[in-house]
């Protein structure tokens, strides 16, 4: 029997290694795993990349991953805002490196990788300070800058419902980067608000399927 | 002259915008332009964060974590609206199926280059969000800002000093002052604000203005 439920959010990280690369779900606090997140911080893994649209919104969840000095290197779109102090500290401090990647091309790495491209060609950013150094080219007269996909070895998202076998239900803008960070990692764990009898979900309302998830947390 | 304030500016550029039209309206001024569409008028909003259809803010007490704009505020959806991942939202960015996108700007230059992200201070920290996408993949970029610095420097430059987040991108400008098309010939003022000459939005701006027969 497929049984993808967890015991507790602990278990379900007990194996995350330093140095590992994690995808971190949600838009500011919208679809953040804060749960999973405190359980990483309980593991203690340290040297860390993160992905995830931001750097952590004032003291709670990856800020406080963040604040603990478990992040050596994070991989965003937005990491400076009001209540980004904890990132802002050791940023400026030289204790955190930084990759800035503009939103949609983070989305589409993300995306990438889930989905087995090898790299791909976007407008974005072309003749900015974020293309330099990077390979180019012109299509049907316009130009592109190449990208490359984002793995990860862990993702950690938010949804909404799941079944055992990890199909997954999010709920309104929280779904923002779980579906694609879902495909992404090697070891895709959702944390949910309520688990679901096998079968109970509709099918045509699962955005995604459990082949994405390896573990799931009732939280 | 009668300098327009932040609410008419936004009451400006929501004039243009016609019915059924999808829009992502950027972080700060632009937002505002959501307040200020026609009644009656439908008009879809997107947010990058996988919302289409974003409605007004919710009442005290009814905001729900889970439904927030690209500037993370607390907002409904419309009937009718839809929500998608990331990827989806971007591609609606990228792929050239949003009809508007409203963005602020530090500087725009003659050629339509956008400035917004970064003030190029070397100790500032950079984000850039969701800018460089909506400025390469939207079918037209308006930009929405102040015409002048607080030290009253004009923002519409010869070429921008500030970094830039996209080139050739900028289809028209409103400022506090004018109403400012792109075009390959250069920067035609469609019009003036109330008891501004051409000559004297010439004067403040620096950069070679064409004048359109309708412009005052």
């Amino acid at each position: 029997m497929i049984d993808k439920i967890v015991a507790s959010p602990e278990a379900a990280l007990a194996d995350v290694p330093d140095g590992a690369t994690v995808m971190i779900g949600g838009f500011g606090n919208a679809g953040m795993p804060a749960t999973l997140i405190d359980a990483l911080i309980a593991r203690g893994a340290r040297n860390l990349t993160i992905v995830n649209n931001n750097a952590g919104n004032a003291d709670a969840g990856l800020a406080a991953l963040i604040k603990a000095k478990r992040v050596r290197r994070i991989l965003c779109s937005f990491p400076r805002q009001a209540d980004s102090w904890h990132f802002d500290g050791l940023y400026r401090a030289g204790e955190i490196a930084l990759e800035l990647v503009p939103q949609g091309t983070l989305a589409e790495r993300i995306r990438a990788a889930g989905a087995g491209i090898g790299a791909f060609y976007t407008p974005t950013a072309y003749g900015t300070r974020l293309a330099e150094g990077k390979e180019t080219r012109r299509i049907d007269g316009r130009d592109y800058v190449l990208e490359y996909p984002i793995h990860a070895d862990y993702a950690l998202i938010k949804a909404d419902r799941a079944d055992r076998w990890g199909n997954l239900c999010y709920r309104k803008s929280a779904r923002n980067f779980g579906p694609i960070m879902a495909s992404a990692a090697r070891c895709t764990v959702a944390q949910v608000r309520e688990i679901a009898e096998l079968g109970s979900l509709d099918p045509e309302a699962v955005v995604t399927p459990g082949i994405f998830v390896k573990r799931v947390v009732k939280h | 002259m009668k300098k327009l304030d932040k609410n008419q500016m936004a009451a400006r550029v929501a004039r243009d915008i016609p019915e059924g039209s999808y829009v992502n309206l950027g972080i700060g001024l632009p937002t505002l332009v959501g307040d200020h569409l026609p009644k009656g008028r439908e008009i879809i909003l997107h947010s990058e964060n996988g919302i289409l259809g974003v409605g007004p803010k919710p009442a005290a007490g009814a905001e729900d974590e889970d439904l927030i704009n690209a500037g993370k505020e607390p907002v409904t959806l419309l009937a009718g609206g839809a929500y998608f991942h990331h990827a989806d939202s971007f591609a609606m960015i990228r792929g050239r199926h949003l009809d508007f996108a409203i963005l602020g700007a530090f500087q725009v230059s003659v050629a339509g280059d956008l400035a917004n992200w970064h003030t190029g201070a070397p100790d500032a920290i950079p984000a850039v969000g969701g800018a460089m996408d909506l400025a390469v993949g939207a079918k037209k970029v308006l930009v929405m800002m102040e015409h002048l610095t607080k030290k009253g420097e004009s923002k519409i430059v010869e070429s921008c000093t500030y970094p830039l987040t996209g080139a050739r991108c900028v289809d028209r400008i409103y400022t506090a002052l004018a109403v400012i098309d792109v075009k390959p010939d250069g920067l035609h003022v469609v019009e003036t604000v109330e008891g501004l000459s051409f000559e004297e939005l010439q004067r403040l701006t620096g950069v070679p203005l064409k004048r359109l027969l309708t412009a005052a």
